[in-house]
């Protein structure tokens, strides 16, 4: 007697439940904890990928591509700062901490930057020499946390930039967990060495923007109205909180989308809270516009850039420069495959490691282990930062030129379209192919 | 020793500022009609002598280093802001976040403080004669928080390696802090606080109770969760 036999289907695996979402949560049922790690947001969302430069044609001129002039300086700060800082290309490093960072990362960092004319930041727990002392252009982060925060530093600086909020992480502060609590981090610190220390998410002395107000005219009052102070912001409100870091007075707006890296967050927040930089830029442009703000007060966007292409649309929509985090560590050597063996011992693989808070990055960068900092040699990776910057203006630069542009800031929102409806109405530019912005039909009804 | 007098009235407090900040020769200082302004007397980093002769407003004597700054009134939110050394005495009140995340010096406040005293400080010796307000040495990191009167709500939230010695009331600890023993190495250290506030012989240590960490938050574990 034959059997029925019931032919099953093909495997398959659900959409919603696929297996990253399955391991986490199986990992949460093991740990009870929610998941930290580095990086920004990386899941799929709108992304500046998402459009394209139209380039010259009938109606344009180009230039010629190795020839004709191109500018790509950029002067920030002159709106209230006697000494403004000039940057002979728009791409800065972001505030990344001593203590997420190794001190070597950090020269490297400075090394780099300073090779090709451009500032780099510090971060969550102070000013180090060794940056110092190796970058031209630095600007200091004023932070919730405070950490090594004082008047001798604050007069060093060429910057300062006040930190509401980073982009990964909109609401939150800092993380840094024990085992990257060295000595030297604790003692810059305050703080006892191996403990887990949270950063403060509120800054101590001042709440909304008329205080802020208050607070940044005594950092002017300090430093004696030399320096140009920045505002950095995660993209959440682009419009309001843009505008109200004006209000505050903001020399400079820095404004950070959700892909945006931080150097140690729960997952959920960095996937979940925040919009995508190509939301952010237009509506804190246009904030700068309504208030006739324009380039008197620059605007630096960053969270995700990685090209030149990237660079030159952010310029387009309307920044006077970007900042980049993520795309620096990669360039100094994180996550290089020469280390594949190590990451896999580490469960992970180059390219996804994102472990950042364990401090046992064998790319020796985000670490406070001697002997894995000792990997990276400062000078190297410091000449491979400035390679990489150099392609990021000069790609950034060809864009320009293809567009019949003089100087990277005469990109316009006219010389781009979008690939798909999302960007379109994101961007405020046509799709691609037809004349329509979607959501312009409500211009005029106020900010969005 | 000849006394320079800044009228802020005419000179405003950029002029003061400057010349506080160009003159570091000059050792004492006389600030005329305050009235209230913010950011008087910020970022000194000179062996002076200040007096102000009224009320402050936000962040006065802010980040100073080595100065001795007297408010002959009250002062308005985050006096003595990141100090790092020297005195700050405040004869009157002050408002709230007074010697936020200060690195080190002494401020003394003769009347009350408001909310959030010594928020964030990382090495100063507070010592207020009054009331201090609510969520008080909130993450304080390092250094004494000394209150001769009661202390409001939530006490030492999320606090690190700081010192607490309150004589009176509180209304309520924060998370992770806890009322801790007096012993005799913390009574020293309060007599010492005492005494550089010239109270030595007026108040008696033995009055005092001490509060700090539980140090149960210092490494993040599922089993403290109802504690965040
Ligand atoms: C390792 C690391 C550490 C960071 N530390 C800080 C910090 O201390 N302060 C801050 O404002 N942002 C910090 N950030 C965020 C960066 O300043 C910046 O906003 C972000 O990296 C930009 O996005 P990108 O990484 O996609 O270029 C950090 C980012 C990384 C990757």
């Amino acid at each position: 007697m034959s059997s029925y036999h019931n032919p099953h289907t093909f495997p398959r695996k659900s959409a919603a439940f696929d297996d990253y979402a399955l391991s986490e949560i199986r990992r949460a049922a093991a740990t009870g904890l929610y998941d930290i790690r580095g990086g920004g947001a990386k899941r799929k969302v709108p992304h500046l990928d998402d459009l394209l430069f139209l380039g010259a044609s009938m109606s344009r001129y180009p230039l010629e591509g190795y020839r004709e002039k191109c500018g790509t300086n950029v002067i920030l700060g002159d709106r209230f700062a006697k000494k403004p800082i000039e940057l002979k290309i728009p791409v800065t490093i972001a505030g990344m901490s001593f203590g997420s960072l190794s001190a070597e990362a950090k020269e490297a960092l400075g090394r780099g930057a300073s090779a090709m004319g451009t500032s780099t930041t510090t971060g969550d727990g102070g000013m180090t020499p060794e940056e110092r002392g190796h970058s031209s252009i630095l600007v200091y982060q004023y932070l919730p946390s405070r950490y090594g925060m004082n008047p001798d530093d604050l007069r060093k600086a060429d910057a300062i930039e006040v930190v509401v909020g980073q982009g990964a992480k909109p609401g939150g502060g800092g993380m840094l967990l024990g085992q990257k609590i060295s000595e030297r981090v604790a003692e810059m610190r305050c703080l006892p060495q191996g403990i887990d220390q949270r950063s403060a998410c509120r800054h101590p002395d001042w709440t909304g923007p008329d205080d802020l107000e208050i607070k940044i005219e005594e950092l002017r009052e300090i430093t004696d109205w030399q320096k140009p102070i920045y505002v950095k912001i995660g993209a959440a409100r682009p419009y309001y909180d843009t505008a109200l870091a004006v209000k505050a007075g903001a020399d400079v707006v820095v404004l950070d989308g959700m892909q945006g890296g931080t150097a140690a967050t729960q997952e959920v927040f960095i996937e979940h809270v925040g919009l995508p930089l190509l939301a952010a830029i237009r509506p804190a442009v246009q904030a700068l516009q309504d208030l006739g703000m324009h380039r008197k007060v620059q605007l630096i966007v960053s969270g995700g850039i990685r090209n030149g292409a990237d660079v030159a649309k952010c310029l387009a929509l309307g920044a006077d420069a970007v900042s980049i985090g993520t795309a620096a560590l990669v360039a100094l050597g994180d996550n290089d495959p020469v280390h594949e063996t190590e990451y896999r011992t580490l469960g992970t693989t180059a390219g996804a490691y994102d472990d950042w808070h364990e401090g046992r990055d064998p790319a020796g960068i985000t670490t406070q282990d001697p002997m894995l900092a000792k990997r990276l040699d400062p000078v190297l990776a410091g000449r491979r930062l400035a390679n990489y910057l150099a392609v990021l203006a000069l790609e950034a630069q060809t864009i320009a030129r293809a567009c019949g542009k003089s100087h990277v800031h005469n990109l316009e929102p006219e010389d781009l379209v979008a690939l798909t409806v999302e960007a379109a109405a994101m961007a405020k530019v046509p799709l691609a192919g037809t004349d329509w912005i979607p959501g312009n039909e409500s211009r005029g009804r106020g900010p969005y | 020793m000849t006394t320079r007098v800044i009228d802020l009235a005419t000179e405003g407090v950029r002029g003061l500022n400057a010349a506080l900040h160009a003159d570091k020769a000059h050792k004492h200082w006389q600030v005329l009609n305050p009235a209230g302004l913010h950011s008087i007397a910020v970022g000194i980093d000179a062996p002076t002598t200040v007096e102000i002769d009224g009320h402050v407003g936000y962040y006065c004597a802010g980040m100073n280093k080595h100065a001795s700054v007297t408010v002959k009134g009250n002062a308005g939110v985050g006096v003595a802001e990141n100090m790092m050394s020297g005195r700050v005495h405040v004869l009157g009140d002050a408002s709230q976040a007074a010697g936020a995340t200060a690195h080190g010096g002494s401020l003394i406040i003769d009347g009350n403080a408001s909310a959030r005293c010594g928020i964030s400080m990382k090495g100063v010796d507070i010592l207020v004669k009054g009331n201090i307000g609510h969520m008080s040495a909130f993450m304080a990191q390092a250094g004494t928080l000394t209150v001769l009167g009661n202390a409001g709500d939530a006490l030492g939230d999320s606090i690190y390696e700081a010192k607490i010695f309150v004589r009176g009331t509180v209304a309520g600890l924060g998370a992770d802090c806890i009322e801790k023993e007096m012993r005799d190495e913390h009574k020293a250290l309060l007599f010492g606080r005492l005494k550089a506030a010239g109270l030595d012989g007026q108040v008696d240590v033995g009055e005092f109770r001490r509060y700090g960490s539980a140090r149960k938050l210092y490494n993040f574990t599922t089993d403290n969760l109802d504690a965040y």
